[in-house]
């Protein structure tokens, strides 16, 4: 073992650097045998940081239902992949790119987007839609609207670029992101079952083979800069975001598609977080084989990098594949034809190890094992979280709902996002057949009458207050806007987005919210295939709300039986489905109008969840249903005023509770739907419903410009409209900070 | 008619105008690599949308000089008809194929919406299947759509009815909330003097199925299969 001139002495500040800490240090020393050189450290480093190896996390994660008849690969590739029949297959994942965005916000986003891409097109996937979640601070909090800014155009420009639709996501604002913004972006792709690539490395011999960008000094410590926490020197940290490049990305994956035409790719992986270390260490983990590589060949964008630096870079744009030995000549012609560099960089040994050389010397050497599969794995201590909130104080019983629902609509958590959407281009690849701004987005699957409907949900401040509840109602939520536009939901992808799991209240968040989302899976018949967890994302010790995001995949399998939330003609039926309690703990309604984010989030009864929702689906697969809509925020009024200004179709609601005062109309509760139906078969739904055990009830018919509630209170479509529509362009044209 | 699709290595809606002319067509067009600059004898040449190079220097500059354009250069000389659609249109004003140019955005941000369109001259193999004044919908989908001539150019445009569509409101009237980008006099299309050549900025591939929310596009690709066929 030779070490590089002016190697540097692995000092306890050096260990401390490179985010390890002395007993893990310890655990190297062990599994090696001896003392690392800097290369091997910064190796380990990576690949032991909480963003790679899961370490605080996995215990928990293990709860998550996995499998399903129709899941085809669950966690532990680079994305999950599901069965849609017909020999179709559905690649997707969500993954954060939280602290680069607050860092760098177009390019920490844009990156976001290009990572995710790689994820899936990595497994033989084509992209055919992004979605995204983000988490924003108070509105007034400093750089902002700079951070919304500069995310939303990043996330537009990367996805525009390489021409993959950005069809859906959710955005809000909490205080609690003030020095932690959220980027959370989700990729769906679509590929042929027998046509699946992992990243498992196999074929002694075989070449290893480096194609994209060069690599240059960025992103050096990305996956470790993304395991710590931020202080008010968060800025210094800015050469570790990485710049994007998505016409390359275009390129690549163009190629990758081609070649896997073929069956030159024995096992391809992205090399995304931690470079050409994850990725070859986690290839050759998965085969159960060694890497030899040498690092003099990989084409570099600078000059003088050393190797310590072309192992860690998390330069974009970079693919790392094993081909078939002798089939070299094939593929670089693929590369050559979409102009990517390529080069053999290295080959599959049988040694278990993965050792790297740099101009002839070896400059790292060790076991890949105990880098991949055995990070120290910790049993963190958590606290279940009792959190005493105050009850919900008693509201007046108002008349005067209008205001109310103006003033909700127009509020920064409700009001139209159409600000951000219409900066992606929602429409390429001309399948898009439900655009966002409703509850799910929906694509078509090219060519076939199928569709695939998309939603990303979180309520945080639901998880924040009970995190077991809060859990269980992400993942309803995302199988109800699924079940709303009439898809059969098939799994979830996941982004756990924490604070630091060395303190125990943040740990059992996560502890509680897992638990909450595992339950609301198995009960709704919704593994989890894949996810990221994002922890750390705490600013001087004051961490984010929980906020686990899931991203959920349904098929339509007749794209033309789907329903939307707009109301689609006058003089039809206005049902409410699922029982209204009238929870107003931890409701938008109690927290914007009542001043305070007081109570409990409302009860999720999964089977009351699941029972509602195999009743509604029903009804749009039988065509029973002309519109449909999720209750989600905001409660009962909110989702009326969204389904009419959606169809510019007014409603008047006849039939409520003589006395229904706010909690009826703003509560939360869940597992509840709006539909519209043709007056004719109203009764007959009705009826149904009740033998089926699903509460139900007629609320009114549509028509008009108005929401004429009770006969006496009438909001015009036009005054809706304007607080709806003005609230998001109003702020981010005011004058920047 | 023989129709053909140029594929810059970042085109992006290469496949969805390729959907949109089989549609009208009732056969494949026959898609073209940029490398492959010796074009086979073609009524209709496609240059689609997408971001061709990358357009890391300004929308369409570097495709304007790439070989392949000089051969549609020639076609469009010889009175083959070209379609240029958003970065197609850009690509068209940087090679001259066009007059004009296309600016940023007045927003300066990236826009992709539905907006209305004027049908300004529908004596034209695009858009004989329109009527004078029809008021269309289509989206746009772009950064760089700001639609710029000087006054002669301008003015040439308009004495030579090169106009193809403006941005309008619902109604058909050039209101300023009717301009999504900027462009001068509302341009959304022009033509070139002979007609036999269209930019525009708005997807008419993305209107050409009522399953995507609108048909209104589909008229102008049966319009050029029955002025071509």
């Amino acid at each position: 073992m030779t070490t590089s001139p002016g190697a540097t002495a692995i000092t306890p500040a050096v260990i401390a650097q490179h985010g390890l800490k002395p007993e893990e240090y310890d655990r190297i020393v062990a599994a090696i045998g001896r003392a690392p050189n800097l290369v091997e450290l910064g190796v380990f480093s990576v690949m032991w940081s909480e963003h790679c190896s899961y370490k605080s996390s996995k215990k928990w994660l293990r709860q998550f239902p996995t499998a399903a008849p129709w899941v085809i690969c669950g966690p532990g590739e680079n994305a999950g992949v599901i069965d849609i029949g017909d020999g179709d297959a559905v690649v997707f994942k969500m993954e954060s790119h939280n602290h680069p965005s607050f860092i760098e916000p177009f390019q920490g986003a844009a990156t976001g987007v290009g990572g995710i891409l790689r994820d899936v097109f990595t497994m033989g996937a084509r992209p055919i839609a992004n979605l995204n979640a983000l988490r924003f601070g108070a509105q007034d909090a400093p750089k902002m609207r700079h951070l919304v800014a500069g995310v939303v155009a990043g996330i537009g420009s990367y996805g525009n670029c390489v021409g993959v639709p950005t069809v859906g996501g959710e955005c809000t604002f909490d205080p609690s992101y003030n020095g932690n913004i959220l980027v959370n972006a989700m990729t769906v792709g679509l590929a042929r079952a027998d046509r699946i690539f992992y990243a498992r490395a196999a074929g002694i011999g075989n070449p290893v083979v480096y194609v994209g960008s060069k690599t240059g000094r960025d992103g050096i410590h990305g996956a470790t800069m993304a395991s710590a926490e931020f202080d008010d020197k968060s800025e210094e940290k800015r050469p570790t975001v990485q710049v994007g490049d998505p016409f390359t990305e275009k390129l690549l994956l163009e190629a990758c598609i081609e070649l896997m035409a073929t069956d030159v790719i024995v096992a391809i992986q992205d090399m995304g977080a931690a470079g050409l270390t994850s990725s070859s260490c986690e290839m050759a983990a998965r085969g159960g084989v060694g890497i030899e590589l040498d690092l003099s060949a990989v084409p570099t964008r600078e000059r003088a990098m050393t190797p310590y630096e072309i192992m860690l870079s998390e330069s974009q744009e970079r693919m790392l594949m094993v081909i078939a030995k002798g089939r070299e000549a094939e593929a670089e012609a693929v590369f050559r034809k979409w102009e990517l560099d390529v080069a053999v960089i290295g080959r599959v040994t049988d040694t278990g190890r993965i050792v790297a050389t740099f101009d002839g010397a070896t400059v790292l050497d060790l076991p890949v094992e105990p880098l991949a599969d055995k990070p120290p794995l910790y049993d963190r201590p958590w606290t279940p979280i009792a959190r005493n909130r105050p009850p919900v104080p008693a509201l007046p019983e108002t008349s005067a709902l209008g205001p109310a629902l103006l003033a909700l609509l127009g509020s920064p958590d409700l009001s139209a996002r159409r600000w951000i959407w219409e900066q992606y281009d929602h429409m390429v690849m001309a399948d898009t057949v439900a655009r966002p701004g409703g509850d799910a987005a929906v694509v078509r699957v090219h060519g076939t009458r199928k569709a695939l409907a998309l939603s990303s949900d979180c309520t945080p401040r639901y998880c924040y207050a009970d995190p077991e509840m809060g859990g269980r109602q992400a993942v309803a939520e995302c199988w109800r806007n699924l079940t709303a536009v009439g898809a059969k939901p098939l799994a979830i992808t996941d982004c756990l987005n924490f604070g630091s799991p060395e303190r125990p209240e943040i740990m059992g968040e996560f502890v509680g919210c897992v638990t909450g989302m595992a339950e609301a899976c198995r009960a709704l018949d919704f593994p989890v295939v894949s996810g990221n967890v994002s922890l750390y994302n705490e600013t001087s010790g004051v961490a984010i709300k929980p906020t686990p995001q899931v991203g959920g995949v349904g098929l339509l399998a007749e794209a033309n039986r789907m329903v939307r939330a707009a109301f689609r003609a006058a003089n039809d039926a206005i049902l409410l489905v699922g029982a209204t309690a009238g929870h107003l703990g931890c409701s938008l309604y109690a927290r914007n109008l009542a001043g305070s984010d007081v109570g409990q989030p409302p009860p999720v009864d999964l089977a009351a969840e699941r029972r509602n929702g195999d009743f509604v689906r029903g009804l749009i697969h039988a065509r029973r249903l002309t519109a449909c809509h999720d209750i989600a925020d905001g409660g009962l009024l909110v989702a009326l005023a969204e389904m009419a200004l959606a169809g510019d179709v007014g409603a008047a609601i006849g039939t409520s509770p003589a006395t229904a005062g706010p909690a009826f109309w703003f509560g939360e509760d869940q597992a509840r739907y709006i539909a519209t139906c043709v007056p004719a078969v109203a009764a007959a739904i009705l009826a149904e419903a009740h033998a089926a055990g699903v509460p139900a009830l007629r609320l009114g018919i549509t028509g008009g410009n108005d929401l004429t509630l009770d006969g006496v209170e009438r909001i015009s479509l036009h005054d809706l409209r304007a607080a709806h529509e003005s609230w998001f362009p109003a702020y981010m044209s005011a004058l920047s900070d | 008619m023989k129709a053909a699709v140029i594929v810059f290595p970042g085109s992006n809606c290469d496949r969805d105008i390729e959907v949109a002319l089989r549609q009208s067509l009732g056969r494949e067009p026959q898609m073209i690599w940029h490398r492959d600059t010796a074009l086979p004898a073609l009524d209709l040449i496609v240059v689609p949308g997408g971001f061709s190079y990358g357009d890391y220097l300004r929308a369409g500059a570097m495709a304007a000089h790439s070989p392949v354009m000089r051969e549609v250069i020639k076609r469009a000389a010889d009175g083959v008809a070209v379609l240029a659609v958003c970065n197609g249109f850009q690509i068209a004003t940087e090679c001259g194929l066009l007059p004009g140019v296309l600016l940023r955005n007045k927003s300066l941000r990236f826009a992709c919406r539905d907006v209305h369109l004027r049908v300004e001259n529908p004596y034209t193999p695009f858009t004989q299947q329109y009527d004078d004044g029809e008021v269309v919908t289509i989206p746009i989908a772009h950064h760089d759509g700001n639609y710029f001539a000087d006054d002669a150019t301008h003015r040439a445009l308009l004495d030579h009815d090169q106009i193809a569509f403006r941005y309008c409101d619902r109604a058909g009237a050039l209101t300023p909330d009717a301009n999504p980008n900027g462009s001068l006099d509302h341009i959304a299309g022009v033509f070139n003097r002979d007609k036999n050549v269209l930019g525009l900025m708005p997807h008419p591939e993305r209107a050409a199925d009522p399953a995507l929310g609108g048909n209104d596009g589909r008229a102008l690709f049966d319009s050029l299969v029955a002025a071509l066929s």
